[in-house]
């Protein structure tokens, strides 16, 4: 298998309702990251496109609607969709074509409209459900995701307060990115004063439904090293699911996550990544989210996330910085675009590029990883400068 | 990044921008009707629920009892192969309490929901189902609790022939 | 094994039905809004050109999707062009027959690449022809909304 090099990014602002269409908001991010490689679409061998269900968009088909928007005019195309893991497979899947030596410059895009739908986004994940066991109980989405707090909650005895400084803490980074959409100063107190949606889970304890669009260049390591001198390697890759019967697991744990985790640590020759991950990028859709996916990262052991969030490793000047970019709960959570929150921002860190969100001492090693369907899927990449 | 780029695209928008025709939109409700086939393991499953019980399967190579039932072992990867009833008790695995229906409504008294390990089955072997007879405050994770089906002539072959699960009483 | 018998007793298998509602909004987006705007305020069709691959786009868009250029430059189409190929509907969407049928066609509007779909009108099935010359026939300004319907129908001019 080949070196495979990050080269460029880019993204659109994340906010509630974005008036381009999908394609537009493609157009942009893939223009800006074509641009920031110093390419143009010529250069470009394969396109890679990750979005998540047609129902957000509501069109049919929308990997093909979108590929025109994202460079993929009578290009090899193909798009992957793995629900909330979108933003991390995508870029996996660019990584296979140039690591197969099947192309030397991918184009990876990643978009998502999630403002089309009415009267909200609720209305298409009603259909995640199984028809005949969930549907109907008539269920909300935001119940699992409080089922799974509750049991993460219960067994390692953590209360909602040391939860609750992940939305602290994430909201605050997102000040420092230009295209956030719910930066914001709050406390403790402002996220168990929320409104309570479905216990344990409050209003600021989610991030919010969004429209955006982000894109990474890969290339090969001869085009990497003519095209720049500043390059980021994909080191490691990993994906896995688990099954559908949610309920016949106990979700305090993301086995899916840890098995996805030691399958890119293996390749990155990663022994122990409490130590050698200098920087990391998990999927924080809720604020719990964050803490149950850096254990199934192996970046702690079970329980001790909260622990160290509460002693402030995981801030941008800690030991270990987690979500510097302000994470979804600050800057927008557009399911596969959050690409651009989670590769591309681990690009950025390990290029020098984060501006006001760099962290300091020089992170040579990070790791990203999205998460999806009915708490289900996982895929992790780690990068190296 | 942020410090060469000057200009992020993404053009805002407001409800009220798209509610006033500020801009050209259309519309569109879409009209799909689905008859999902429930297999042989749920049909199964349905029919029984009409009868008020509950089934699941057991696969012979790893021995454990599935519930919901399925027709194949996911892990063996191979055929499963007996129908075992089960109890109509269990223990909650996990709950929440929602102040929100299905299309993101606010109501006030919360839906009581979570997941119920089913006796008789394999560990953690669950299913999502309502709390009833219960105050807020009480519900637990570990709580043994029962089902309350509708009376016979009310049961469809539906998840919903049981109503919800209360707690166990004293000496149940 | 159960899964390789077979199923003698058919009223055992049963079906469950639903069905997936949702409503949407679409937002024309950037080019889009200020062609159908363009319809809307002066019945007129305009294009953007990208000079590179001297390809005008009908409707616009705010990129070449062959080079990638961001395109400027907007321009105005004819309201005339030619039938580059038809069909004749018979049935409806739900597959029941229509007392009238309707001719859709894909447009080819002088100046511009490729064509629109768009219905045809004030004209008998089996008097259209591919390479027929046709016009647009706008509604009202007062009925017109700012989308494709605006147009009521393209109709044979010489």
């Amino acid at each position: 298998m080949r070196d495979v090099a990050v080269i460029g990014a880019g993204m659109t602002m994340f906010r509630r309702r974005l008036k381009e269409t999908g394609k537009e908001l493609c157009y942009e991010a893939a223009k800006m990251a074509l641009d920031s490689a110093g390419i143009t679409l010529k250069d470009v061998d394969n396109v890679v496109l990750g979005s998540a269900p047609d129902a957000f968009d509501g069109i049919h088909m929308k990997g093909e609607n979108l590929s025109d928007g994202s460079g993929g005019y009578r290009k090899p195309y193909m798009r992957v969709f793995t629900g909330g893991g979108t933003g991390v497979f995508a870029p996996i899947a660019g990584w296979w074509h140039v690591a197969s030596g099947m192309a030397d410059i991918c184009l990876v895009v990643c978009e998502e409209k999630m403002s089309c739908i009415q009267p909200h986004p609720q209305a298409a994940f009603a259909h995640i459900w199984d028809p005949i066991l969930d549907r109907p109980l008539k269920p909300n989405l935001v119940w699992i995701f409080a089922m799974e707090m509750n049991r993460y909650m219960h067994v390692h005895n953590v209360s909602k307060e040391d939860i609750a400084l992940v939305a602290v803490k994430n909201k605050n980074n997102a000040l420092d990115h230009p295209c956030a959409q719910l930066a914001a100063k709050i406390t403790v107190d402002d996220v168990l004063n929320s409104e309570m949606m479905a216990w344990p889970v409050n209003k600021l304890d989610i991030s919010p439904p969004s429209d955006g669009a982000a894109a990474l260049v890969l290339a090969s390591k001869d085009m990497a090293s003519k095209l720049t001198d500043n390059p980021v390697w994909i080191s490691g890759v990993g994906w896995s699911i688990d099954s559908t019967m949610w309920t016949n697991r106990d979700l305090y744990f993301p086995e899916y996550v840890a098995k996805a985790a030691k399958m890119a640590y293996k390749m990155a020759r990663i022994d122990n990544p409490k130590k050698d991950i200098d920087v990391a990028e998990p999927y924080d859709p809720f604020d719990y989210k964050e803490l149950h996916h850096m254990e199934g990262l192996l970046l702690c052991d079970k329980g001790q996330a909260p622990i160290l969030t509460k002693e402030g490793v995981t801030q941008r000047d800690g030991d270990l910085p987690v979500c510097p970019s302000g994470g979804l709960l600050g800057v927008g959570n557009p399911i596969a675009a959050t690409m651009g929150v989670k590769a591309c921002e681990i690009y950025w860190q390990l290029s020098g590029q984060a501006g006001k969100r760099q962290v300091p001492n020089d992170p040579r090693t990070g790791v990203c990883q999205a998460w999806g369907d009915l708490m289900q899927f996982g895929s992790v990449m780690v990068m190296r400068k | 990044m942020t410090e060469k780029i000057k200009h992020f695209p993404g053009e805002k928008l407001s409800q009220k921008q798209i509610d006033e025709g500020e801009v050209t939109t259309v519309k569109h409700s879409p009209n799909v009707k689905y008859a999902w086939s429930c297999g042989e393991a749920m049909s199964r499953f349905l029919n029984e629920m009409k009868k008020g019980k509950l089934i699941g399967r057991k696969c012979n190579k790893c021995g454990r009892i599935l519930f919901p039932p399925r027709m194949f072992c996911e892990e063996c990867f191979r055929p499963t192969n007996e129908w075992v009833y089960l109890k109509d008790t269990g223990k909650i695995m996990t709950f929440s309490k929602s102040y929100l229906d299905t299309n993101a409504k606010r109501i006030k008294e919360p839906i009581l929901v979570g997941v119920i390990a089913i006796e008789g089955a394999s560990e953690n072997m669950g299913f999502m189902h309502y709390f009833g007879e219960m105050d807020p405050d009480e519900i637990k994770i570990g709580m043994r609790v029962k089902a309350v089906w509708k009376d016979e002539k009310e049961r469809e072959g539906a998840v919903t022939d049981i109503k919800y699960f209360r707690p166990l009483k004293e000496g149940e | 094994m159960a899964m390789l018998e077979k199923t003698t007793d058919v009223r055992a298998l049963r079906h469950w039905e639903g069905d997936m509602e949702a409503d949407y909004i679409y937002t024309t987006g950037i080019a889009g809004d200020k062609f159908f705007k363009e319809i809307k305020e002066n019945a007129k069709i305009t294009g953007t050109k990208c000079k590179k691959c001297e390809i005008v786009y009908v409707p616009p868009r705010m990129y070449c999707e062959r080079c990638f250029e961001n395109l400027e430059q907007w321009v105005d189409v004819s309201d005339k062009g030619i039938v580059h190929t038809y069909t004749i509907c018979n049935m409806d969407l739900d597959g029941s027959k229509m007392d009238k049928p309707v001719i859709m066609a894909v447009i080819k509007l002088d100046g511009m690449h490729g064509g629109i779909i768009h219905k045809l009108g004030e004209v008998n099935p089996e008097n259209v022809k591919i390479g027929m010359r046709v016009q647009a026939i706008f509604k009202n300004k007062k009925e017109r909304v700012g989308s494709i319907l605006d147009i009521k129908y393209f109709k044979p001019v010489k």
